[in-house]
């Protein structure tokens, strides 16, 4: 990799780093409760959380299992559960 | 014969920033700055600016609203003295890691504490190590001539780095001298428009200022030190164009005055030139070889040439009016010696401290400088350097 | 809301990082044609590790102090330069370069009438460098300067009133926000864009890492420093305060400082108890002055 003349650097170019890795729960969505209100997309730190097909679903990539979105859904459809390795 | 006109030495420098067209311009003011602010303001109410200006709020804020402007691919100029340019400290390593080529003209002003509003350099040699590019005016002449130079170098692919030219305080801010003023159409001819080739574009959002941690830090500080390099050669050949553009030279990285079988060298930077000039031709009558080398370029530093002029000689006086702390002389003398020694060149440097706060330099001080550097030059360096014009009365 | 993230994940804030969320606020309010200024702190440092950015909008980081007079610059640059047009000039900064060692910058760009948006992600401290105090943090906050101990209550001093420095600038749009309360910050950050002249928008964001708490309840945390009243939801324009966030129901300071460690020395004995009395007397006042009910 060849340096520029100062630190310039492309853009969005962290989604290289994984941060799903850092994760200990990961959320699991119940969706039979789901009103589809979006808090849980629109409060995610990562911005990984999305509706895909109808359903939302964070992108387990990235999701780094804070639990805002479980702590913040009215209708309590996410859980946060250990994630088994 | 070119049209001269009698102008004071902040109104030619001003006017040549303004020739140079850069789009943003900040000053705020500092004494003996000011009449270079004041000019720019006034250009500015009678529409003569082609760009916009910005009556900051600090010297600290002029520096910072031009790294922003420079980032969006402006060119910009400032100017300020001493305690301003101090302010600006953190903004200027800043200016200089992030590659942008902003010109800036110090007014050279002492340093307080004690307050002092004259002229010497501690100012700007403080700033030595931020990685900017400086420049010594001898004269308004030059002191203007080389905002354009300063903008040539400074926008060079190779360079890209910011530039302070350097005029003394009063002697060249404050004077009223014939010049001829900085020549629009043959400016833009040799200034073209400064072109990026990365600039803040929300149709090309890239990230200027990342973090740069320990597996790359190093190699951007080569980088710089590079453009540096690069810029010794660069600064050569810009003299040389502007000399076939304007009809004006000053020499490159240095200049030489009866230098050519000079015995008793006296190395300087800024207007003493002037005065050193008057006074080696004085001192030439009466059988004294003197000659001059004057530092056009502090930095980068002349090595090359202020070896190939040791080389001849029988002694340097380095004629510093600055001082480092701490080493007892000024960063003239140290860097000089400093060259000479790595390259095994042994001629004796004697340093001369002078004209600080403003202090004036007599041709006489300077004559029985030469004097006692003549009869070291044959006996030997009794001192390494002194404060030559110190007054022991108050002691 | 658009789907557009202008800021990639990958970033190292922390799990339930308060910064990422306004940020992202910031960037769904503004839109791609914008430029950025960042002053040193958390946000910049966690979203451009070298060689990794996560902006997707043009940005810039300079120095610590001088976010105010980097916008001013560009956007002046950009007004010489004719590129103007719509793009807005944003500065998206933390407390402590905004309270405090960036206030002269701010102050000149404001008095000067730039063009500019300010949003000042609040979350009460130097939280980049480790915790440590700022003019923000509010009074009896545990901070690792204004620590409790033996003989402290932790932060001694008020928080600054910094909207009320800018409305007296001149600012013709000054908002106060919190990132619990998503809809409201985004329309304010809309407004303050489309404003003409220097807006500043300070949106309240509670740190998990400096305020002692799960990541998960941030946004439940910020909710209740607006509805205990310590943290009013208000606008000014020009220098009058034109609109106000109003509390239903409003709940005692107690339910706020229980949930962070920076508070807990309060709940420790007697005397612990009175300071408490003292904040919630501040929250008194501030549903006074600003008319919260």
């Amino acid at each position: 990799m060849k340096l520029s003349h100062a630190t310039i650097v492309s853009p969005g170019t962290t989604k290289i780093n994984r941060t799903g890795g850092w994760r200990t729960f990961m959320p699991q969505f119940n969706y039979e409760k789901c009103t589809k209100c979006g808090i849980c997309r629109t409060y995610c730190p990562e911005g990984i959380v999305s509706l895909v097909s109808e359903k939302y679903v964070a992108d387990l990539d990235y999701c780094k299992g804070c639990g805002i979105c479980a702590n913040e859904c009215p209708k309590n459809c996410i859980v946060m559960v250990l994630e088994a390795k | 014969m070119k049209k001269m006109k009698v102008v004071e030495g902040a109104y030619a420098v001003a006017h040549a920033a303004k020739v140079c067209k850069p789009h943003v311009i900040c000053a705020y003011p500092i004494t003996p700055q000011t009449h270079i602010a004041e000019c720019l303001s006034q250009f500015k109410a009678d529409g003569e600016l082609t760009g916009e200006s910005i009556n900051v709020e600090s010297e600290f804020a002029a520096l910072s609203c031009l790294i922003g402007a420079s980032a969006i691919g402006a060119r910009t100029y400032s100017a300020t003295s001493s305690q301003g340019l101090a302010m600006m400290h953190e903004a200027l390593f800043n200016a200089s890691g992030m590659r942008f080529p902003i010109v800036i003209t110090v007014v050279n002003r002492a340093m307080s504490a004690p307050i002092n509003i004259w002229n010497d350099h501690q100012d700007s040699i403080s700033q030595r190590d931020t990685g900017w590019i400086q420049l010594y005016a001898e004269n308004v002449q030059e002191a203007a001539d080389m905002t354009a130079q300063a903008y040539k170098i400074a926008e060079n692919k190779n360079v890209l780095m910011p530039a302070m030219v350097c005029m003394d305080g009063f002697i060249l801010s404050h004077v009223f001298e014939p010049v001829v003023l900085l020549e629009q159409d043959i400016t833009d001819d040799f200034l073209p428009p400064y072109d990026p080739e990365y600039y803040l574009d929300p149709k090309n959002p890239m990230t200027f200022g990342a973090l740069g941690d320990p597996s790359v830090y190093t190699e951007y500080r080569y980088l710089q030190d590079k453009a540096m390099e690069n810029a010794l050669e660069v600064i050569e050949k810009t003299s040389m164009e502007f000399n076939d553009m304007y009809g004006r030279y000053y020499g490159g990285l240095i200049d030489g005055y009866r230098l050519d079988d000079a015995e008793i060298v006296i190395a300087a930077m800024g207007s003493i030139i002037g005065t050193l000039k008057d006074t080696v031709d004085e001192l030439r009558t009466e059988g004294i070889i003197a000659g001059i080398l004057k530092i056009r370029s502090f930095r980068p530093f002349p090595k090359k040439e202020v070896r190939r002029i040791a080389k001849g000689a029988g002694i340097i006086v380095a004629i510093d009016k600055n001082i480092s702390l701490g080493t007892g002389e000024g960063a003239l003398c140290t860097e000089i010696k400093a060259c000479l020694h790595s390259a095994g060149i042994d001629t004796p440097v004697f340093g001369s401290m002078l004209g600080h706060g403003g202090r004036d330099v007599s041709k006489e001080v300077i004559e029985k400088l030469v004097y006692r550097a003549g009869d070291m030059m044959k006996h030997g360096l009794k001192e390494e350097n002194e404060f030559t014009d110190l007054r022991r009365e108050l002691l | 809301m658009s789907n557009e993230n202008l800021l990639a994940p990958g970033h190292r804030g922390c799990a339930g990082c308060c910064d990422a969320i306004a940020a992202k606020f910031v960037l769904e309010a503004i839109g791609s044609d914008c430029v950025v200024c960042s002053p040193t702190g958390c946000l910049e440092v966690f979203t451009t590790p070298y060689p990794e950015s996560s902006w997707k909008v043009p940005w810039i980081h300079s120095l610590f102090d001088n976010a105010g007079a980097i916008a001013a610059g560009m956007e002046t640059a950009l007004k010489a330069m004719g590129k103007k047009g719509d793009t807005k000039v944003v500065v998206i900064a933390g407390d402590g370069a905004t309270f405090d060692i960036g206030l002269q910058c701010i102050s000149g760009a404001f008095e000067r009438g730039h063009d500019i948006v300010y949003i000042c992600i609040d979350n009460e401290a130097y939280m980049n460098t480790g915790v440590q105090r700022s003019a923000a943090t509010p009074m009896f906050a545990s901070t690792t300067t204004s620590p409790s101990g033996s003989v402290s209550y932790g932060n001694p001093t008020l928080k600054k009133d910094m909207p009320a420095i800018l409305a007296a600038h001149g600012s013709p749009y000054v908002a106060t926000a919190s990132i619990s309360y998503a809809p409201d910050f985004i329309r304010k950050v809309k407004k303050a864009a489309s404003t003409g002249g220097p807006t500043y928008v300070q949106v309240h964001a509670p740190c998990c890492t400096g305020w002692g708490f799960d990541g998960s309840k941030t946004i439940e945390i910020g909710r209740l420093a607006v509805e205990t009243a310590l943290m009013p939801l208000y606008e000014m324009e020009g220098r009058e305060i034109t609109r106000v966030k109003k509390i239903k129901n409003r709940k005692p300071v107690d339910e706020y400082l229980r949930m962070q460690k920076r508070f807990s020395h309060l709940f420790s004995d007697a005397s612990g108890k009175e300071v408490i009395k003292k904040i919630q007397g501040m929250a008194d006042w501030n549903a006074k002055h600003y008319g919260l009910e």
